[in-house]
């Protein structure tokens, strides 16, 4: 095998596999915090993606509207559920939260739209709509099932997909689009070529990594996440909301994929429809770290990708099917290491 | 264990007339209790009686019908959050401990809603009663023995700083020599200005440091009283104490 | 109002056969129910497969497509009769059903579901880049069923070949439920350590519904391809595979009519929605995912466990159930002739978990005709203990022998069928199971139809007998007025007596009660007591945990104390307690 070759397939391999290492991350984080299969998580990459590129053209983007919308619809959601005893601190947060937020956002892009405005402000722009939506998602979709299976919410899960999916189809398009890099600079390594985004996006993974371990493991929101993860009641039982740590994990995962979306769209041709894919690789590398590690996650992810940048060399009309394929032998594996698990479903 | 005949007067906890559903099935009939100021009230009776539905029903983890006052509150519109952070605690039966977490930080995660500057002195209230606590702090909670992790879970509850700890069943598979323990912490934690709810099939442990007691049978109240007068009823003797069992566990 | 089970089944029937005969029926409406069919039959495997035996499967799809293309390619490039292919087609889907299956059944947990998006996303794509099956383009010039000079090239008459599948299907399915059979894998979907202890072989028995759930999909898949008369891999790719789990869970994921009513659901909405919202907001097409999502999320919300029990709890009818007769016998379990006298020997058993010693060098017997008593505190080991004996764990080291052979780490399934059985610490019945079916299961070893005499009502004698057997071990235990509630609504304390029923139904030489007095009142601890006395004096042995010390010490005639895993005491009731090391690490100061 030609050296070169391979240096570079790894190159590229690190750079996907940091992507969907994030995504990996994400999907890691809702599962335990909520028990939802986040199967709308390449929404977001593709939201964050698209809304930037929109921004960066001058246009103004559909999502904006969405999530002012879903934040009217969160705000009757949280008045319908309270309505027997309407507190003045609660009506003040539901509409801080649900109104407020996304109405400033909504004007901010609005007023923005068409001047020329820096690529930080449409990041911050871009991130901010994106976050919102995961918020609201949880909060009109997941929160008042919340109780029931996994099985119940994954098939939600899927229903916010297609929802999600419709109206990126109606906000962005068919075409495809790309966005600006965040830095052109580029220099080269030997045989490889490092471009300011490759360095961008490693950077950002790892930058990533290591706040969830802090947060994780420091912070008391951080413990009090991880303990709601544990156990639901438990976590009630010291006063955690568990519902506001769903709603704090979809945002987070919303940022997260949104944060994977602006970094690929400069690399990639992105069209409404591509996250879902993207999503699905992250989540091989999640389900081989079991659902339950982070480390075990970010390496698995970063397999996936180089195993996906040599077979879409060799065998390129198989990749797809080895990418998938991959995680059945690991699944194996793992369920055969720990076989007397007793589950105690619904 | 004396005074508080007429706690009326001073109800922290207050509920009347409750009734608690499980879908079809009304677990708790048409139940009236009352919990004061520093004392010890403990509801005995065979499990499946309703009384651990009660005591989660009072908490906000079940619907309730009827009234629910807590420290003069109507706690009936309250989320389980909102119930602990007005201070009242409920140690459940199966203690839903964060089993993969510290003892620290199980205990920290239970001072989750009172400021960060009386966390520290509830720590070293909690590791005065359960020095033991303090020897595993940095042990799983997943890993700790049947006792210790009764004692987390009471120290976990204590560590929020309630006025009412409601405890299910804290003797359960534990050892005698354990459940002794337990019993006493519990009769100290009146010293501390907490006030016991206390559920336990041990009837006879229960009504030993028990102020008040109430006698439960297929969802309803059937009896009412000062703890040593319960005690001494024949039918809670012949139903619930059973007759001396020569070396019976020893409390 | 009771009604026969069999009777709405009939007419639902005889409603659907008339439905092509109504004057002025639009033929679209009939395209509209020839889909229902081909997906109710895809949901009704997974009825079986996820909503009743736990299995959540992405993949169905998949399975389609097998017995999609099998006769695409066998009737346009061998020429076989369509016919002829029905069989292979079946076949084909089984094959890969075992193959995925062997793989997949033994996931645990949501590895399952998350291995079958893998599978089911990678066998699309194989579909679409196989050169035999066509690529994307897929196989068209399928030649459609015939019946002598009958060509079903109409949505009408295709219609017929559809819904006879779909009601033998249903009839079929509801006949393997309720069974030997489909007691098991109801069983299995509270997890699988109590159908091991009464011989139910998990893994064999998960196989065998995704072998089922497979061969129904394969079947939608070849009345598809003959239908459109064309294969390409579209409608067999991870979407579908996720509609169909859809259609399953919004019908009522544990009904087999459910599958049914979800078809008809998603079916018809997804049409409606195609036909009339661009009408109403014009032509983007699409609006049409986005409603279908967000009904899809709202009707979750409103009826998270589907429609079709939302549906039955407003309807005045109550299934009629009969009272098993009480005449029938089981033959005893054949036992050994000569029975020695020490039933269980435990010598030296060892269980480690990483650095933890749960189960320390524990020695101790149990004799024939004998009630021990294994005390300590939590965590001692007891019931890891119960579980070596049983073969839910493995002992790392020690040897446990019954009736003088050692049983050599022998999975549950081989020990109960010793004539061991137990009862558990957390109760494990199966809550939406009346008394008499999770008793029933106790029996399971002692029954011998399968699955396919069960599909085709073969094993009612059998079963007859198992139920009888059923209700006299609960009556004998005092719970004949529960025998037709439902497990999960009796109390904690019956529940675990409806446990020791179901240890009964085993016909048991010993029996491993995990804390049965738990929960109990004074009065019903003494009738348990007396009910194991009698069991003794008739010639069984019992082992068990239990802390109310009352009881132990009236009850047991020897008792073993474990402490950290290590037995630190054995002797007689009078003798523990007087022992200075009991006293000291469990009893505390004796009264």
């Amino acid at each position: 095998m030609n050296t070169t070759i391979m240096l570079f397939l790894v190159q590229d391999g690190i750079t996907n596999g940091a992507i969907y290492a994030l995504l990996g991350l994400a999907l890691v984080l809702v599962f335990a915090v909520t028990r939802v299969i986040l199967i709308p998580q390449g929404e977001f990459v593709t939201y964050g993606a698209l809304t930037y590129a929109s921004l960066s053209a001058g246009q103004f983007p559909g999502t904006a509207r969405l999530a002012l919308a879903m934040g009217i619809v969160a705000f009757g959601f949280d008045i319908y559920v309270a309505r027997k005893s309407l507190r003045r601190r609660l009506v003040g947060r539901a509409i801080i939260v649900n109104i407020a937020l996304p109405a400033i956002v909504f004007a901010l892009t609005y007023a923005l739209v068409g001047h020329p405005s820096g690529i930080a402000v449409n990041i911050a722009l871009s991130l901010a709509i994106v976050a919102m939506i995961g918020l609201f998602l949880y909060r009109i979709a997941f929160q008042p099932i919340a109780h029931t299976s996994v099985l119940v919410l994954l098939i939600a899960s899927v229903g916010c997909h297609l929802a999600m999916q419709g109206f990126g189809l109606l906000f962005f398009g068919a075409e495809g689009q790309r966005g600006p890099a965040l830095s052109n600079a580029a220099f080269t390594l030997g045989p490889l070529r490092f471009t300011g985004q490759s360095i961008a996006v490693y950077v950002v993974t790892a930058a990533f990594i290591v706040g969830l371990w802090l947060f994780f493991g420091f912070t008391l929101t951080g413990k009090a996440l991880r303990a709601t993860a544990v156990n639901r009641l438990g976590a009630r039982l010291v006063g955690i909301r568990t519902t506001l740590a769903g709603q704090l994990a979809f945002l987070m995962a919303a940022l997260i994929g949104a944060v994977s979306g602006i970094l690929i769209v400069p690399i990639t041709t992105l069209y409404y429809d591509t996250g879902f894919l993207i999503g699905l690789k992250g989540f091989v590398a999640a389900i081989i770290g079991g659902l339950v590690s982070y480390p075990l996650t970010a390496v698995a992810a970063l397999v996936v990708g180089i195993v996906e940048a040599f077979s879409s060399f060799y065998a390129s009309d198989f990749k797809e099917v080895i990418v998938f394929t991959l995680i059945l032998p690991v699944l194996v594996l793992r369920s055969l290491a720990q076989p007397a698990v007793e589950e105690e479903k619904d | 264990m004396n005074g508080h005949t007429n706690p009326r007067t001073a109800a922290l906890l207050s509920v009347s007339d409750v009734h608690v559903a499980y879908g079809k099935v009304e677990a708790v009939r048409a139940v009236s209790l009352d919990v004061a100021d520093n004392e010890i009230v403990t509801i005995v009776g065979a499990n499946g009686a309703g009384k651990s539905t009660l005591l989660n029903a009072i908490m906000g983890i079940l619907p309730l019908k009827g009234t629910a006052a807590f420290a003069g509150q109507d706690i009936a519109p309250l989320d389980i959050e909102d119930r602990v952070a007005a201070g009242l605690s409920l140690v459940p039966e199966h203690r839903e401990l964060f089993a993969t977490m510290n003892v620290e930080d199980n205990l920290q995660l239970g001072a989750f809603r009172i400021a960060k500057s009386k966390a520290a002195a509830a720590f070293e209230r909690v590791y005065h009663l359960f020095p033991r606590l303090k020897e595993r702090r940095k042990q799983l909670a997943g890993t700790l023995s049947g006792g210790e992790q009764q004692m987390l879970a009471m120290g976990r509850a204590l560590m929020g700083t309630p006025k009412l700890l409601m405890l299910d069943e804290p003797s359960l598979g534990l050892a005698p020599i354990i459940v002794a323990d337990i019993f006493r912490i519990i009769g100290e934690l009146r010293a501390n200005g907490v006030s016991v709810l206390l559920v336990e099939q041990n009837a006879r442990a229960a009504l030993e440091i028990a102020d008040r007691a109430y006698v439960m049978e297929l969802g309803e109240f059937i009896l009412s009283g000062p703890a040593r007068e319960i005690a001494a009823n024949a039918r809670v003797a012949a139903s619930y104490l059973g007759f001396q069992h020569e070396g019976a566990s020893g409390i | 109002m009771a009604m026969p089970q069999r009777l709405p089944i009939l007419l639902f029937a005889l409603v659907m056969a008339a439905i092509p005969f109504v004057p002025g029926m639009p033929p679209f409406w009939i395209v509209l129910l020839d889909n229902i069919g081909l997906s109710a039959l895809v949901a009704m495997g997974l009825v079986l497969l996820t909503g009743v035996g736990g299995l959540t499967s992405f993949g169905q799809a998949a399975f389609c497509g097998f017995g999609a293309y099998t006769t695409a390619v066998l009737t346009t490039t061998y020429g076989l009769s369509p016919w002829l292919t029905l069989p292979l087609s079946l076949l084909v889907s089984g094959i890969a059903a075992v193959v995925l299956g062997l793989v997949t059944v033994r996931l645990s947990g949501h590895y399952l579901p998350l291995g079958t998006i893998a599978w089911g996303i990678g066998l699309f794509y194989l579909f679409s880049k196989l050169e035999f099956l066509g690529r994307n383009d897929g196989i068209s010039g399928i030649p459609p069923l015939s019946i002598g000079s009958l060509r079903m090239i109409d949505p009408g008459t295709i219609y017929f070949a559809i819904w006879i599948a779909v009601l033998i299907a249903a009839l079929l399915t509801m006949n393997l439920l309720d069974s030997r059979t489909g007691r098991a894998i109801r069983a299995l979907r509270r997890g699988h350590i109590a159908a091991e202890a009464f011989g139910v072989h998990a893994p064999r028995a998960k196989l065998l519904v995704f072998i089922y759930a497979a061969v129904l999909a394969g079947l939608s898949g070849w009345l598809y391809a003959h239908f459109v008369r064309a294969a390409n891999p579209t409608p067999f790719g991870a979407q579908a595979g996720i509609e169909y789990l859809f259609v399953a869970v919004v019908g009522g994921a544990g009904y087999v009519w459910g599958g049914v009513l979800g078809a008809a659901i998603v079916v018809i909405l997804k049409e409606v929605l195609q036909s009339y919202l661009p009408l109403i907001f014009g032509g983007s097409s699409q609006l049409e995912t986005i409603v279908f999502g967000i009904l899809l999320v709202t009707l979750l919300q409103l009826a998270p466990t589907g429609v079709w029990p939302w549906l039955m709890a407003r309807l005045p009818f109550t299934p009629i159930r009969k009272r098993p007769d009480m005449s029938l016998t089981l033959p005893p379990r054949s036992r050994a002739t000569a029975t020695p006298s020490v039933l269980l020997q435990i010598d030296h058993a060892r269980k480690q978990f990483g650095g933890v010693i749960a189960v320390n060098d524990v020695s101790f017997d149990v004799q024939a005709r004998e009630i021990v008593a294994l005390i300590g505190p939590n965590g001692a080991g007891k019931s890891t203990t119960f579980n070596l004996i049983t073969g839910v764990l493995t002992a790392s080291s020690g040897r446990i022998s019954v009736l003088g052979k050692a049983i050599n780490n022998a999975p549950p399934q081989d020990i109960v069928k010793l004539g061991i059985s137990r009862t558990f610490q957390h109760v494990k019945l199966v809550p939406d199971m009346t008394v008499l079916e999770n008793v029933a299961i106790g029996a399971h070893l002692r029954g011998h139809c399968g699955a396919i005499s069960s599909m085709f009502r073969l094993d009612r004698a059998d079963e007859a007998r198992l139920l009888a057997e059923a209700a006299r071990q609960i009556e004998r235990v005092g719970l004949g007025e529960q025998i037709n509630q439902l497990a999960g609504s009796l109390s904690l304390g019956q529940q675990r007596i409806v446990e020791i029923a179901r240890a009964l139904c085993v016909d048991p030489i010993l029996l491993l009660l995990d804390e049965p007095a738990a929960g109990l009142r004074h009065m019903e601890k003494q009738q348990l007591a007396s009910l194991l006395r009698q069991l003794r004096d008739g010639g069984m042995s019992v082992l068990l945990v239990e802390h109310d010390m009352g009881f132990v010490m009236d009850l047991a005639d020897r008792i073993v104390v474990l402490d950290f895993g290590t037995k630190i005491a054995e002797g007689t009731p009078g003798a523990i307690k007087s022992n200075p090391d009991v006293i000291k690490a469990y009893l505390g100061a004796v009264a």
